[in-house]
C-alpha cells in the first residue's frame, strides 16, 4: 500500500496542481480579475530585459542599416535617381506641351480675330544649313497652297516671307536676314521706312531723316506698301537711335521671337490685306453675337 | 507481475541526467525573455513555443514526473503572466503541467536521446499541448477556437525541427 502511494505520488501531485490551476481560472472568471499581482511581478521582472533588448536590437539594427546593409540602399538610390530622371523628363515634356498649347491658342485667337484672311498654321521643322543666311523650313508646302512671297507671321509680329515652296515644305527668309525687308512705319509718327535685317538679332530701319523725331521704345508696324504684309502688323520696337548721315541709324528689336520659332502663320493671299478693318469687323460680329435676343410683344 | 519487473529493469538502464548549477533556471528565464522580446522584431518567431520546448527537454532529461510537472507549471504560469490580459493565469499553466508530467514519465521509460525520437515526441507533445489549450478555452473559458489549422501543423513541424537543434545545445549543459 505504501509502495503504491509512492508510485502514484506524481499522479496525485499532478491532479492537485491541475485542480489548483482550474480553481485559479475559475476565480479569475468569477471575479473578472486577471491575477494582477502575479502579472505585475512577472512583467516587472521581464520588462528590463525587454527594454535592454529593444535598445540593443535598435543599436544593432541601426548599425547594420547604416553601415553594413548599404547594398540595398545603393540600389534604391540608383532606382530613385532613375525615377527622378524619368520624372524630370516627363515634366519637361509636359512643360513643352503646355507651352505649345499656349502658342497654338495664340495662333487660334489670331485666326479667329481675322476670319476673312486666308491663313494656314505651319510648324518650323528645320533651319538653313548655312550660317550666313537666316532661313527656316516649314512643314507645309505647295500642296497646302503655300507659294513664294507669302507673308509669314506669328501673333507677336512679322517673321519673314516664303522664298521657296516645295511639295510638302517651304522655306522662309527671316526678317533678320541681310536680304530681307518689310515695308514699315513708326506707329506714332507714321513715318514710313523699310525695315530689314543685317544678319544680327536686331533689325535696322533704313531711311528716317535726322530731323524726324523717333523715340526709343516706339512701336514699328507694317505699312502694307510692300504688298506682302498687311498693314499694322507689329514688326518690332525701337531699341537704339544714332544720328547718321544722311539718315538716322535706328535699330529695331523684332516683335516675334525669331530665334525660337516653332509655329507660324502663313498668310495665303498675295492680295493686300487690311488687318485693322478685318479685326474691327470681327469685333463687331462678336459684339452682335453677345447681345441678348429681343422678343417682340404681341 | 512479470511486466512490472521488466519495466523496472528497463527503467534501470535509462540514465537520469543532471545539469550544471543554475542551468535550468537560466534556461527557463532566457526562454521566457526570448519568447517575450524576439517576436517584436521578428514576428514569425512567435510560431515557436520556446517555454514548451524547455519543459519537454527537461522533462525528458530529468525523468522525474514530479519535477517535470512542477517545472511545467511554473513555466506555464510565467508564460500566462507575460501573455497579456486575454490569457488567464492557468491556461498555459495547466497545459504545460500535463506536458511536463508526460514528458518526464515517458523519459523515464524510453530512451529519448535520438534526434528522430526527439522530433517525433516534440510534434506529439506540441499537438497535445495545443489540444489541452483548446479544451480549456472551449470548456472552461467558453472561447470558440478551431480544432486544427494549417498554421498549427506548420508550427508543430517548425517547433520539432528547432527542438532537435535546441536539445543538442542544451545537452552541453549536462553534468558529465
Amino acid at each position: 500500500m505504501g509502495a503504491n502511494t509512492i508510485r502514484h505520488k506524481p499522479l496525485v501531485l499532478l491532479t492537485g496542481v491541475i485542480i489548483l490551476q482550474i480553481l485559479l481560472l475559475a476565480v479569475q472568471i468569477k471575479r473578472d480579475s486577471q491575477g494582477r499581482l502575479i502579472r505585475v511581478w512577472t512583467v516587472g521582472a521581464v520588462s528590463p530585459f525587454q527594454r535592454a533588448s529593444a535598445t540593443g536590437v535598435g543599436s544593432v539594427r541601426g548599425a547594420w542599416n547604416h553601415y553594413f546593409a548599404l547594398q540595398n540602399t545603393s540600389r534604391e538610390n540608383e532606382r530613385l535617381r532613375h525615377e527622378n530622371d524619368t520624372l524630370k523628363l516627363q515634366i519637361n515634356q509636359l512643360q513643352s506641351r503646355a507651352a505649345e498649347a499656349d502658342r497654338l491658342a495664340l495662333l487660334l485667337n489670331f485666326r479667329q480675330a481675322h476670319p476673312t484672311i486666308p491663313m494656314l498654321g505651319a510648324r518650323v521643322i528645320g533651319t538653313g544649313a548655312d550660317s550666313a543666311s537666316e532661313t527656316v523650313f516649314l512643314d507645309r508646302g505647295d500642296r497646302d497652297g503655300i507659294h513664294r512671297n507669302m507673308a509669314v507671321i506669328t501673333p507677336d509680329g512679322v517673321v519673314g516671307k516664303i522664298v521657296e515652296s516645295y511639295r510638302d515644305t517651304s522655306q522662309v527668309l527671316l526678317l533678320t536676314d541681310k536680304d530681307s525687308g518689310v515695308g514699315a512705319m513708326l506707329s506714332e509718327s507714321r513715318i514710313q521706312s523699310p525695315v530689314g535685317g543685317v544678319g544680327e538679332p536686331l533689325l535696322t530701319m533704313k531711311y528716317v531723316a535726322n530731323d524726324d523725331t523717333v523715340n526709343v521704345g516706339e512701336h514699328v508696324v507694317t505699312s502694307g506698301m510692300d504688298r506682302i504684309f498687311p498693314r499694322d502688323l507689329p514688326v518690332g520696337t525701337v531699341a537704339q537711335i544714332k544720328p547718321g548721315n544722311p539718315f538716322k541709324q535706328i535699330r529695331i528689336k523684332p516683335s516675334a521671337n525669331l530665334e525660337r520659332l516653332e509655329e507660324v502663320i502663313v498668310l495665303l493671299s498675295l492680295q493686300p490685306l487690311d488687318l485693322k478693318k478685318d479685326a474691327e469687323a470681327a469685333a463687331a460680329t462678336a459684339a452682335e453675337a453677345k447681345q441678348p435676343v429681343k422678343t417682340q410683344k404681341p | 507481475m512479470n511486466d512490472s519487473f521488466d519495466l523496472r529493469v528497463a527503467e534501470a538502464h535509462i540514465e537520469v541526467h543532471k545539469f550544471r548549477g543554475g542551468a535550468i533556471i537560466g534556461t527557463v528565464i532566457l526562454a521566457l525573455i526570448l519568447q517575450a522580446c524576439v517576436p517584436v522584431y521578428f514576428p514569425k518567431f512567435s510560431v515557436l513555443d520556446l517555454p514548451l520546448l524547455i519543459v519537454i527537454y527537461f522533462g525528458l532529461s530529468r525523468r522525474h514526473p514530479a519535477t517535470g510537472l512542477l517545472l511545467g507549471m511554473v513555466i506555464g504560469l510565467l508564460q500566462d503572466s507575460l501573455s497579456g490580459p486575454t490569457v488567464p493565469l492557468g491556461l498555459y499553466g495547466i497545459a504545460k503541467t500535463i506536458i511536463g508530467y508526460l514528458a518526464s514519465s515517458i523519459g523515464a521509460r524510453l530512451d529519448t536521446e535520438h534526434p528522430a525520437a526527439r522530433f517525433a515526441l516534440t510534434i506529439i507533445f506540441f499537438g497535445l499541448h495545443q489540444g489541452i489549450i483548446l479544451l480549456i478555452r472551449r470548456l472552461l473559458l467558453a472561447q470558440p477556437e478551431p480544432w486544427f489549422t494549417m498554421r498549427m501543423g506548420i508550427a508543430a513541424v517548425v517547433n520539432a525541427v528547432v527542438a532537435v537543434l535546441l536539445f543538442m545545445v542544451l545537452d552541453r549543459l549536462r553534468k558529465d
